[in-house]
């Protein structure tokens, strides 16, 4: 529980952890729902031929990478150096 | 058209045999690299996060992904992509959420974190079903998938190809163990990722380099409503629900879990996730094209001449845009790719049968290091004998749902446990029998009971539960069971050891 260092952290990592788990819940069941609910939205071209659904069928791609690499940058930065600090000392 | 496909063509059996070759010598040098328990089932931990990326996709990207969506797209259009994005989305949350309190919290199975505090027994025997039942539904799909196309583009039978496959994939997994399946899985990734990307080269060259004018070539062909949604997603609690089995059951995937363990930390559990995700979503993206390319150079109907499922498009592209001999490449990539992730999925069932049942469950955790070896070879050759009499057995049977399945089993009887079992202080080994126990049986119940089953394979008029795929509703069964026995049988035992597990999920075993 949150009244220990760790506890601390651990809290801290799994509201980073829940958060971007949404966001790609939301992403990709946005999309599924709008395939499902918005076919004609869905087939409106953006660019000649380039449909919406396609464009945003490569953007839940791009999101999945993006949310990665926001994950790994603040894993990197701000978790590993507080896992460092915790594990440090003590041993 | 007429297509060398059906044709041993030499070439084809060059790159076959250089690949068999080349990962027979990789077998052999592992082999002499695996002598403990650790090296067998986890590389020795010695695998980089940026290998494990590699070997991640490998295990990941069968010959379902890479021949089944590129035939949906050039049959269906943009339904297909539905499932390019779908089968993605699993892996950043398998990040957040899974790999490096797993790495930290466990030794070879998944049934190790989720068994971590409490009684040992109940938990691991359930494990071990929910794994095998992953598993096997999986190899099933797998061997019948691997001699019906082995059949198709090498002209072999169908009972000497799944054997074939059986033979190799066990000689990779007895003597090499994890060292050479991981390095099986990233010659594999390498070959698959390289070709599929070729390909998709040669097809844009056609098109100017500018995806627009191939989308705009098969609106010209099929008309506009391949470049939409269409008859496939009728009904669309259907999609959710199969985007809810896909997304969770990525991370409930025994075979994918155990590759966690082959890095040595949890910042290159991270680290091999991260690239993971990078390959695969660059994979499913280039089957965008290669589907769209294979609707126009191949055309539809010459696509289902060869296979009504479309599952040849790959294939007949490549041949269409760089002759025979690329597709004998093609044709020897799409072999090694089954042949790798049969080897991951077999290993991750030996670890079930040995680790889990035989030292955990039957020895009390008191084998010796020789015998867990042992052990864990012969259920490395039960589990291949297991294959090769499945994938006969289904010979001519419709067993696209497997797949579907083993996503589902993995969704609802895996992940739920192993989820709660990480985060959740008050939950007992009574909520993880009861989670991993009804996961299992109301995803193969209610499969069983969904049109997939009743009308596709049984040929029925209609069926009792509506929806293909069963994540929708046994997910949130399986954390609720989970949650409620956990309620009602709380266990103070296991609720005291959550710090520790805390502790060590963020920390890793290093310092205890």
């Amino acid at each position: 529980m949150p009244n220990t260092e760790i506890g601390r952290l651990a809290a801290r990592r799994w509201r980073v952890a829940l958060g971007l788990t949404a966001a790609m819940l939301a992403v990709y069941f946005g999309f599924i729902l709008l395939v499902a609910f918005a076919k004609p939205l869905m087939g409106s071209p953006v660019a000649g031929h380039l449909t919406l659904g396609i464009l945003l069928g490569v953007l839940v791609i791009v999101a999945a990478w993006l949310l990665t690499w926001i994950y790994v940058r603040w894993a990197n930065r701000h978790y590993d150096a507080a896992v460092r600090d915790l594990s440090g000392p003590a041993s | 058209m007429t297509s060398a496909i059906g044709r041993t063509s030499p070439v084809a059996i060059a790159f076959f045999l250089a690949f068999i070759g080349v990962t027979l010598a990789i077998t052999w040098w592992a082999a002499r690299r695996t002598r403990t328990t650790s090296h067998f089932y986890a590389a020795g931990h010695g695998i980089t996060g940026f290998q494990n990326g590699l070997a991640l996709a490998g295990d990941y990207m069968s010959a379902a992904s890479f021949l089944g969506i590129a035939g949906l797209v050039s049959l269906s259009g943009f339904d297909g992509l539905i499932y390019s994005t779908g089968w993605l989305v699993g892996w950043p949350v398998v990040l957040f959420l899974i790999a490096e309190p797993l790495r930290n919290l466990g030794r070879y199975t998944f049934a190790d974190v989720v068994a971590y505090r409490m009684r040992q027994r109940p938990v691991r025997i359930c494990a071990a079903v929910g794994t095998l039942a992953t598993v096997v539904f999986y190899l099933i799909a797998q061997m019948v998938g691997a001699g019906n196309l082995i059949r198709l583009m090498f002209g072999l039978p169908y009972e000497a190809a799944v054997v074939a496959v059986g033979v190799v994939m066990l000689a990779y997994v007895l003597f090499g163990g994890m060292i050479a399946t991981t390095w099986v899985q990233i010659v594999k990734a390498v070959l698959l990722l390289s070709g599929a990307f070729l390909l998709t080269l040669l097809v844009l060259a056609r098109f100017g380099f500018n995806p627009v004018a191939l989308f705009s070539a098969a609106a010209g062909r099929y008309g506009a409503g391949v470049l939409t949604p269409g008859q496939l997603v009728s009904n669309p609690w259907d999609a959710v629900s199969l985007g809810r089995a896909l997304m969770f059951g990525t991370a409930g995937l025994p075979h994918i879990l155990m590759r966690f363990y082959t890095v040595p930390d949890a910042r290159a559990a991270r680290a091999s996730v991260f690239y993971a995700t990078g390959f695969i979503g660059f994979f499913y993206l280039l089957t965008f094209v290669l589907g769209f390319g294979a609707m126009v150079l191949v055309g539809q109907p010459a696509i289902r001449a060869v296979d009504r499922g479309g599952n040849m498009a790959a294939p007949l592209l490549a041949e269409a845009v760089g002759g025979t001999a690329f597709l004998g490449f093609i044709a020897a990539v799409a072999f090694a790719t089954i042949l790798a992730v049969v080897a991951g999925l077999t290993l991750s069932g030996a670890a079930a049968l040995s680790h889990d049942l035989w030292v955990n469950v039957i020895r009390h955790g008191a084998a010796g290091e020789q015998e867990q070896l042992r052990v864990a070879r012969m259920a490395t050759v039960v589990l291949g004998a297991l294959a090769i009499l499945l994938g006969i057995t289904f010979k001519g049977q419709n067993v696209a749902f497997m797949v579907g399945l083993a996503f589902a089993i993995a969704a609802s009887a895996n992940f739920p446990a192993l989820f709660l079992s990480m985060f959740w202080r008050g939950f007992s080994t009574a909520g993880a029998v009861a989670s991993m126990t009804v996961g299992t049986l109301s995803a193969v119940a209610l499969i069983y009971l969904s049109p997939t089953v009743q009308v596709d394979v049984l040929h029925g008029s209609s069926a009792v539960f509506p929806l293909r795929n069963p994540g929708l509703i046994t997910v949130p069964l399986a954390f609720l069971t989970g949650g409620l026995a956990s309620l009602v049988w709380p266990e103070p035992q296991a609720e005291s050891r959550f710090a520790e597990v805390e502790r060590r999920a963020l920390l890793g075993a290093a310092e205890e």
